[in-house]
């Protein structure tokens, strides 16, 4: 079994690389394909684990040591348990499809296997995050996925906000990865070890003061990674990059990372409630926050992306509540459906010639039949409605807000649905259904290539019937994971709240039909909701990037300044100028020394030789005085 | 008492003698002052008991070096004052003293004597040529031939460099000059081919 | 008044620094010879003493050293000033400038 975990994890390393080697010649169509292969090659892999796990075992391996320095040991272990493999299944499964999709999406580009380079390197991270044995592999993983977030983000670089967006993501991410870092320093501090197994079994031992501060810290870095209040403002901004990016990196994968952690520490946040409290009320607070971000905003991708925010949110609240596996659940329905609206999404792009407004396109649906009925099954998933599997995941989260007692979250999860249910099917409603606007614009949408639509397929398929998997699932992963049942005390109330929800969702469908399915004309700016007070305040995000760049980066750049016009030029220039100027004119000075006269050398000589007796007598004086 | 005197009185010969070495504008002066300097260093070597190095100090030094010099200097113009363009004297003089007042100071102090001991002690009922002897010809005899070799090379050296043909410098010429001085490296110049 | 180690030490130093004068101050080559001599000199009396008022021969060893390498320095030293003062008729240290950097 070791070697399909070897397969499973540098099977993209490999295509990474073989990628790399033609990354700066134009578009080979080989390196999408062995790209693609390879990624498949890994999917076979984790599905053959897959099935090894559900027979009861794990595979746990020692590839080689890492560090080893007086006490620290830290090997490059993997382990491939019933959480990795359901995490190895979503990423490999996603990544696969968004392989083969991007040789379709990225047929134009000139960056064409500079692509596949980056897009491999980060399935080949993100596989290290999930398999890592320890919180050190985790953390390369952590950052690997991290660069190639930033490469992938600003992979257009010569879009000045396409660069800007990459940095800010990878900025707000280094914060919270110290916060991470932090919280292993900590865990080795307290514990001399950062494997798994050693930590959740020792974690116990620690003051209850210590383990709280370990789970901020490692929360913090969960924070960034998923993008929550307050470090939510890059996800938004990541949507520069290609659209399969965003599908696999900013919706599948890596953004989940942080629900991984929590999930995967489970054994430290079971300790510590009131940390697993706030978790989810910052979660249940994004979901809402985010979802009313979404409901105005006029940009594709940004209302997708909003939508996922709000759904990890939703996993945050599931992993605070100590539901981990439902948190793990809902991350894996997510994954699939999201990925496919994205995608989706994507082709709807390349339709409309990179056009992202949804007010610019409408009717659609007679062009792009096969996108039309995907997006719609992803938005009916992702708004909740059975037998879907947004259904089974997001029900289960209001389900544990209920049976814990959290009326509070629950109530705003429950708004939140609607809300979401709302700007999905706004966005459905007028890119596909309405007037033909983007007539106005001269534009004639095209289907996208038939092999992406069918790449698509395994997504669409997975997004209706994930759900059929949950007692499969259910069973798989508890026996790693608390495994809680969530029941509503009387079938009475469960069916209630259940088909209540459901009613409430489908009302906001039908609503947002109603209110966008006939929309005619581009709104302009000058309608009275468009001025209203809070159509302004969720349309600029709550002012919060405008409050960043007023608090943080301008007096960062004007401390930038100072330090370089103040300290750099006349400090710090100056002191190594000097150290120069001062070596330069003793070079110049002292020249006349070598006027190659005989007798001045010799006088030279004596001068030295003077100079040395006298370091002789001084230091033997000093010696016999301390001796003495 | 009598070692005593015989010290200090060499001592002050030596020490003028030297002087006038080195501040004499005369170059005779200069040779004879230290001949006899030499001379009188021998002494402290016979007041020492090393009577074998006495007399090879005046043997060497007073017989073959001053004689050597006494025959170098009738290469130059002896007779006339030596004319020396001077600079400084002062720092040479400072120099000089702060020198000597530094290696006394180390001499002075208790940290050379203390540190040394005898390798090989002198033995007793033997001459000072004997023992030298046994100890030149064991554990110095790798030295000792050494510097035969030596003197054997400077001999040579001596007598090649005051050859006749050392007054030219083929590394100062012009290649012409060469050229005029050996005709026959001319033509295995020209049959080698062009440079 | 007895002689010890200290007064030969002290008598080597002082014939050592007129030497040391006489190579700083002389500009004429042949001089410059003579005082190397007398550094020379000077050391092997030092040499000498010690070795007698420690009882070792060693010193004498070196002092007997020394007097051989004088020998090859002035039978070498004289060579080449002689080769010298063939080419350029001076033997002054002051138009030895060759070596100007």
């Amino acid at each position: 079994m070791e070697i399909y975990l070897y397969i499973a994890l540098f099977a993209p390393l490999v295509g990474s690389l073989f990628s790399s080697l033609f990354a700066s010649s134009p578009k080979t169509m080989i390196t999408g394909y062995v790209a693609s292969g390879l990624l498949f090659t890994s999917l076979v892999s984790s599905m053959i684990l897959l099935s090894y796990v559900m027979g009861g075992h794990t595979v746990h391996v020692e590839m080689m040591t890492w560090m080893a320095t007086g006490d620290l040991y830290i090997p490059f272990g993997f382990v491939v348990d019933q959480v990795s493999v359901v995490m190895m299944m979503v990423v490999t499964i996603v990544s696969t499809v968004v392989h083969i999709y991007s040789i379709g999406y990225m047929d134009h580009d000139k960056g064409f296997n500079r692509f596949f380079a980056w897009l491999s390197a980060f399935v080949f991270s993100m596989m290290v995050l999930v398999m890592s044995d320890n919180f050190a592999g985790l953390f390369i993983g952590w950052e690997g996925v991290g660069l190639c977030s930033w490469g992938l983000i600003g992979f257009w670089y010569h879009k000045e906000s396409a660069t800007w967006a990459a940095n800010e993501a990878f900025i707000m991410n280094r914060i919270a990865d110290l916060g991470m870092l932090i919280g292993i320093f900590m865990v080795y501090w307290n514990i001399g070890s950062l494997q798994y197994d050693v930590v959740f079994e020792q974690i116990g031992n620690l003051p209850v003061v210590v383990i709280t501060w370990i789970g901020i810290f490692l929360f913090i870095g969960a924070m960034g990674k998923s993008a929550q209040f307050p470090l939510h403002t890059w996800l938004a901004d990541a949507m520069e990059g290609p659209t399969p990016v965003s599908a696999l990196i900013h919706a599948a994968t890596m953004v989940t990372a942080g629900v991984y952690l929590v999930v995967r520490s489970n054994p430290i946040y079971d300790l510590i409630p009131n940390v697993g409290l706030f978790i989810a009320s910052l979660g249940a607070f994004v979901a809402l926050f985010a979802a009313s971000m979404a409901l105005v905003n006029r940009d594709m991708k940004r209302i997708i992306a909003y939508s996922t925010l709000s759904q990890l949110g939703y996993m945050f609240v599931a992993a605070g509540l100590g539901a981990y596996w439902v948190a793990l659940f809902h991350l894996m329905a997510h994954a699939f459906f999201k990925a496919l609206l994205f995608l989706g999404a994507g082709n709807v792009m390349h339709a409309m010639h990179d056009e992202l407004d949804p007010f610019k396109m409408g009717g659609l649906h007679k062009v792009m039949k096969g996108t039309f009925v995907m997006m719609t099954i992803a938005s009916v998933a992702l708004a909740g409605i059975y037998p879907f599997a947004g259904f089974f995941s997001k029900d289960l989260i209001l389900e544990v807000g209920f049976v814990e007692h959290h009326y509070v979250i629950y109530t705003v999860l429950l708004l939140t649905a609607g809300l979401t249910a709302f700007y999905s099917f706004r966005l459905v409603a007028l890119i596909f259904h309405g007037e033909e606007r983007y007539k106005l614009f001269g534009i004639h949408p095209h289907e996208a290539y038939k092999f992406m639509l069918v790449a698509m397929s395994p997504l669409l398929l997975l997004a209706i019937i994930a759900g059929a998997f949950k007692m499969t699932y259910y069973q798989l992963v508890t026996s790693l994971l608390p495994d809680t049942q969530y029941h509503v005390h009387s079938e009475m109330t469960y069916w209630i709240m259940t088909i209540g929800t459901q009613l409430f969702v489908m009302a906001a469908i039908v609503f947002a039909y109603k209110k966008y399915g006939n929309w005619s004309g581009v709104p302009d700016g000058t309608s009275t909701m468009e001025n209203r007070f809070c159509y302004k305040l969720l349309w600029n995000q709550y002012y919060i990037p405008k409050f960043y760049n007023e608090v943080f980066s301008k007096p960062y750049v004007e401390l930038s300044r100072i330090a370089w016009k103040q300290i750099d030029l006349k400090i710090v220039d100056a002191i190594v100028d000097g150290i120069a100027n001062f070596i330069y004119k003793t070079g110049e000075n002292t020249r006349d020394i070598q006027n190659g006269n005989l007798s001045t050398m010799l006088r030279w000589m004596v001068f030295g030789l003077v100079i040395l007796v006298a370091l002789a007598v001084a230091f033997s004086v000093g010696y016999n005085a301390v001796g003495a | 008492m009598f070692e005593a005197i015989a010290f200090y009185l060499f001592a002050a010969l030596t020490v003028v003698m030297f002087t006038i070495t080195v501040v004499t504008s005369q170059a005779l002066y200069a040779i004879t002052a230290m001949a006899a300097g030499m001379i009188f260093i021998s002494a402290f070597f016979f007041i020492l008991g090393a009577d074998f190095l006495g007399a090879i100090q005046i043997i060497v030094y007073t017989g073959a070096v001053m004689a050597l010099y006494a025959f170098g200097m009738m290469f130059f113009d002896t007779t006339r004052k030596v004319v020396e363009k001077r600079v400084n004297p002062q720092i040479v003089f400072v120099l000089g003293v702060l020198a000597a007042i530094l290696v006394v100071a180390i001499f002075v102090a208790p940290i050379v004597s203390n540190n040394i001991h005898a390798l090989y002690p002198v033995q007793e009922g033997v001459g000072n040529s004997q023992a030298i002897g046994m100890v030149l010809f064991t554990k110095y005899l790798v030295p000792f031939e050494l510097a035969a070799v030596m003197l054997l090379v400077a001999m040579i050296a001596g007598i090649v460099l005051a050859g006749k043909k050392m007054d030219k410098s083929l590394t100062l010429m012009t290649e012409e000059d060469i050229a005029k001085a050996h005709p026959q490296h001319e033509s295995h110049h020209s049959a080698g081919g062009h440079h | 008044m007895e002689v010890t180690l200290t007064h030969y030490l002290v008598l080597s130093t002082v014939l050592f620094a007129i030497g040391l004068i006489g190579v700083m101050r002389r500009k004429n080559l042949l001089m410059l010879f003579f005082a190397t001599e007398i550094l020379l000199n000077a050391t092997n009396i030092a040499f000498t003493a010690i070795s007698h008022y420690i009882g070792d021969l060693t010193g004498q060893m070196f002092a007997f050293f020394i007097i051989a390498i004088a020998a090859s320095e002035v039978a070498v030293g004289l060579g080449l000033l002689i080769v010298w003062y063939k080419r350029t008729g001076k033997i002054d240290l002051d138009q030895m400038n060759s070596m100007r950097g």
